[in-house]
């Protein structure tokens, strides 16, 4: 795939953008509309786009990870955040717990804002993973 | 306790899945993981079985959100049942798929699929919420998808295609038949919805759900006549993958007609129990008849799972207690069985060089043990005393005579034979007639024989428990069908005595 | 509304059915999403449609006022979106690997998987001529 010199020098520049903007996103899910979903969707765009501009090599190179093993920490993270529950343990699971830490303003953190990363992070693998699957096809 | 027990069947797979994820680039490192998850899994559901028993049904509300409004988790009788062999099957999977090419297996992702896919049946098992009866069938699906083309080959791509465009039809329809189901009774927790569904006005529509909920899990079980994706996808699976399928993917279906045809639309038995019986019969025949007309090891035991899926309907179609007590009885049977000989198959192809009945022979003469371990899970199939099958086939038909569907039992008794014809088909071309070319050498480690024939003796061995120990099971099935049929009871331990209205909240 | 809810529906249900039969897998696959899209309008539709208020209880309240809209059928349905998306995008895989190897993507001519048994000399020929004529030829 020939992308044109501006957009390959651009890329990585333009990753940080859909990456702000897919963890503002995520946070804003709080109390409006946004969350996981849509923050790991915006992410991975970012992530097709640097790989249509740079190569799919690129791209999982700058993902660190193999895609299914993103896949594997979302995963993870949302099912920690169920965990937690069971500080009482005649509370099913995934019961909300909060935690409110007075710095200058009262920020509210709970157990469904971990949750919310584990989905990013499982969206983000997943839609990676299939259309890296998908775009593999077409060049090889 | 009883509320991590409840959980964890869904919590361990789900872990196995995003661990096995994880260490995509390590495949032995995920085998391990995998084995051990897959112990846990079998030990923690038969904690559940324990806690089932001793002290009856368990319900959790995810969250803390109290049913109808949260996800509500319930396991009786049949669903501790359901969960503890899936358990059994998993574990034995995870062990025989440690066989002969497994690292191959591995690199395509093995691992975490069969781990979703043991999480997607685990949380149809345990769900008490149409819709997330729904989520955990896409979950099984999805996983089903990437099992089946593991190896993409020509075969396995066809074969997928086939068994792809027929379930997402199967599963779309299902959400209308939840779209159309919440429509009418302003909820999804089956509890509640078997407590407003007999005071619908609109009796006619909820009958055309309920037929929508027929079509849809008829097909996830491959029942006459949307059952032609079967036969034409699962020989082409690699064996740790059909022998997973053959044992878990249609009892999903089977299972989720029986428990929605028990709890919700009960009350309509007049309508669908005829029909389910003439279903029911069907499927027995054509599998039976499919079987015989094919050569090839495989499809054999593809279409004897179609053939023996009537059988499991037969409690639904008569609901007496009896009845359901053999269709539990049954489909414990069936999956031990079904598995058991799609793993004795991969073996065979092992040692034989060959799935096709024409290329193989004189096994009994090579390789006289695994002729054994052939006959034993056979002959239960075909319902020979003093096996498993036996048993299972017994109680059906016996509450079909006690029913007067004489019509119905008949048939099964028919089909038993038939069923024998194609078994002793097997054990004549593949053990007994003399090999047509010598076999080429099964070339395996020790470790890869050992991986193959310990899960397979094991399954035998369950067989041969059942068989020889009939009455606990028999005395479970029939706590089974009791609790099965004693909605009050379902709908009191999901709703608490006081419920809370969804239905009236929301109009 | 109502009406025109339930008329949508049927235009979509009746396209997909028609797409569906079609031998062409892309084809096929579109008409498994028109039905997707028609079984969450359905659910959609099944949860009363109209202007109502946001479902977001009053502070101080304990339930929703009455009039408020129905939240669960739009998260059922967000749901089965994101599923449907996961499936839809799997069959793609799925058929373009096809595509790769089979050269088309018409069902018809994909017969890999339902070749006939080679049949056992000991079973006589006259049982299974199809498969026996075959392996003649």
């Amino acid at each position: 795939m020939d992308a044109s010199l501006i957009l390959r020098v651009s890329a990585p520049l333009l990753l940080w953008v859909p990456m702000a903007v897919s963890v503002y996103l995520l946070i804003r899910g709080h109390n409006a509309p946004g969350g996981g979903f849509v923050g790991g969707l915006v992410a991975s765009a970012g992530l097709v786009f640097y790989a249509i501009s740079r190569g799919q090599e690129a791209a999982l190179r700058a993902m660190r990870l193999p895609p299914a093993s993103w896949c594997g920490i979302g995963l993870l993270t949302a099912l920690g955040s169920g965990l937690l529950a069971w500080l009482d343990p005649s509370a099913g699971y995934l019961t909300h717990r909060w935690w409110f830490p007075d710095i200058s303003v009262t920020l509210p953190l709970g157990t469904a804002l971990v949750f919310d990363i584990g989905v990013y992070l499982t969206v983000i693998g997943t839609i990676t993973a299939m259309v890296f699957a998908l775009v593999g096809e077409e060049t090889g | 306790m009883r509320q991590f027990l409840l959980a964890s069947p869904i919590l361990i797979p789900l872990v196995a899945t995003a661990v096995t994820a994880m260490l995509w680039s390590r495949p032995a490192a995920q085998r391990r993981v995998g084995l051990v998850a897959a112990t846990l899994l079998f030990a923690t559901t038969l904690g559940l079985l324990g806690e089932v028993l001793s002290g009856g049904m368990v319900v959790g509300q995810m969250g803390n959100w109290p049913a109808p409004f949260g996800v509500t988790l319930v396991v009786d009788h049949l669903s501790a049942a359901m969960l503890v062999i899936t358990g059994l099957m998993g574990l034995a999977v995870a062990v025989y798929a440690m066989g002969p090419r497994a690292e191959e297996r591995d690199r395509a992702g093995f691992q975490p699929l069969f781990h979703a896919l043991l999480l997607g049946v685990a949380g149809a098992f345990s769900t008490g919420d149409l819709f997330n009866l729904y989520v955990w069938f896409e979950v099984m699906l999805i996983a089903s998808f990437g099992l089946l083309v593991l190896d993409r080959t020509r075969e396995q791509l066809d074969g997928g295609i086939r068994y792809v465009m027929l379930n997402l039809v199967g599963t779309t329809f299902f959400l209308l038949a939840v779209g159309l189901l919440y429509g009418l009774t302003g909820t999804l927790n089956l509890a509640d919805m078997a407590r407003v569904a007999p005071g619908v006005e609109n009796q006619g529509a909820l009958a055309a759900a309920a037929v929508l909920l027929l079509v849809s899990f008829g097909a996830k079980a491959a029942v006459f006549p949307l059952f032609n994706w079967l036969p034409a996808s699962y020989h082409t699976a690699s064996m740790p993958v059909a022998a997973i399928f053959a044992a878990l993917l249609t009892k999903v279906g089977v299972y989720a007609i029986i428990r929605v045809f028990t709890l919700v639309f009960a009350h309509d038995h007049a309508l669908f129990g005829p029909l389910v019986g003439a279903i029911a019969m069907a499927t027995m025949v054509v599998g039976v008849l499919g079987a015989a007309a094919h050569y090839d090891i495989r499809r054999i035991l593809s279409f004897h799972i179609i053939s023996q899926i009537g059988y499991m309907l037969v409690g639904v179609a008569l609901m007496t207690p009896l009845a359901i007590a053999g269709s539990v009885l049954y489909v414990i049977h069936h999956i031990v069985v079904k598995a058991n000989l799609f793993l004795v198959a991969g073996a065979v192809r092992q040692m034989g060089g060959s799935f096709a009945l024409a290329r193989l022979g004189g096994l009994w003469a090579t390789a006289p043990l695994l002729g054994l371990l052939f006959l034993i899970p056979a002959l239960s199939l075909a319902g020979i005393p003093p096996l498993s099958g036996f048993w299972g086939k017994l109680v059906v038909i016996r509450a079909g005579l006690e029913a007067e569907a004489f019509l119905l039992a008949g048939v099964a008794l028919a089909v038993g034979l038939l069923t024998l014809y194609s078994m002793i088909k097997i054990w004549n071309e593949a053990f007994w007639k003399a090999a047509p070319e010598p076999a080429p050498a099964a070339g395996w480690t020790r470790a890869q024989r050992l991986a193959t024939f310990a899960p397979i003796v094991l399954l035998c061995g369950v067989t041969l428990t059942i068989g020889f120990w009939a009455e606990p099971f028999a005395a479970f099935s029939i706590a089974a069908a009791e609790s099965l049929l004693d909605r009050e009871g379902y709908i009191a331990a999901v709703l608490g005595a006081q419920p809370t209205r969804l239905a009236e909240a929301v109009p | 509304m109502e009406t025109a809810l339930a008329l949508t529906i049927g235009v979509l249900v009746a396209a997909a059915a028609y797409l569906l039969l079609a031998r062409d897998l892309p084809r096929a696959l579109l008409g498994f999403v028109l039905l997707g899209t028609g079984a969450n309008l359905a659910i959609l539709a099944a949860g009363r449609v109209g202007t109502m208020a946001p479902p977001l209880v009053a502070s101080g309240a304990e339930a929703l006022a009455a009039g408020a809209a129905n939240p669960l059928p739009q998260a059922l349905v967000l749901t089965a979106i994101v599923i449907g998306f996961g499936l839809a995008a799997f069959a793609l895989v799925l058929v373009m690997r096809a595509h790769a190897e089979f050269g088309t993507a018409c069902a018809e001519d994909m017969d890999e998987a339902e070749r006939p048994d080679e049949v056992p000399a000991t079973a006589r020929p006259a049982l299974a001529p199809a498969a026996a004529r075959k392996e003649a030829a």
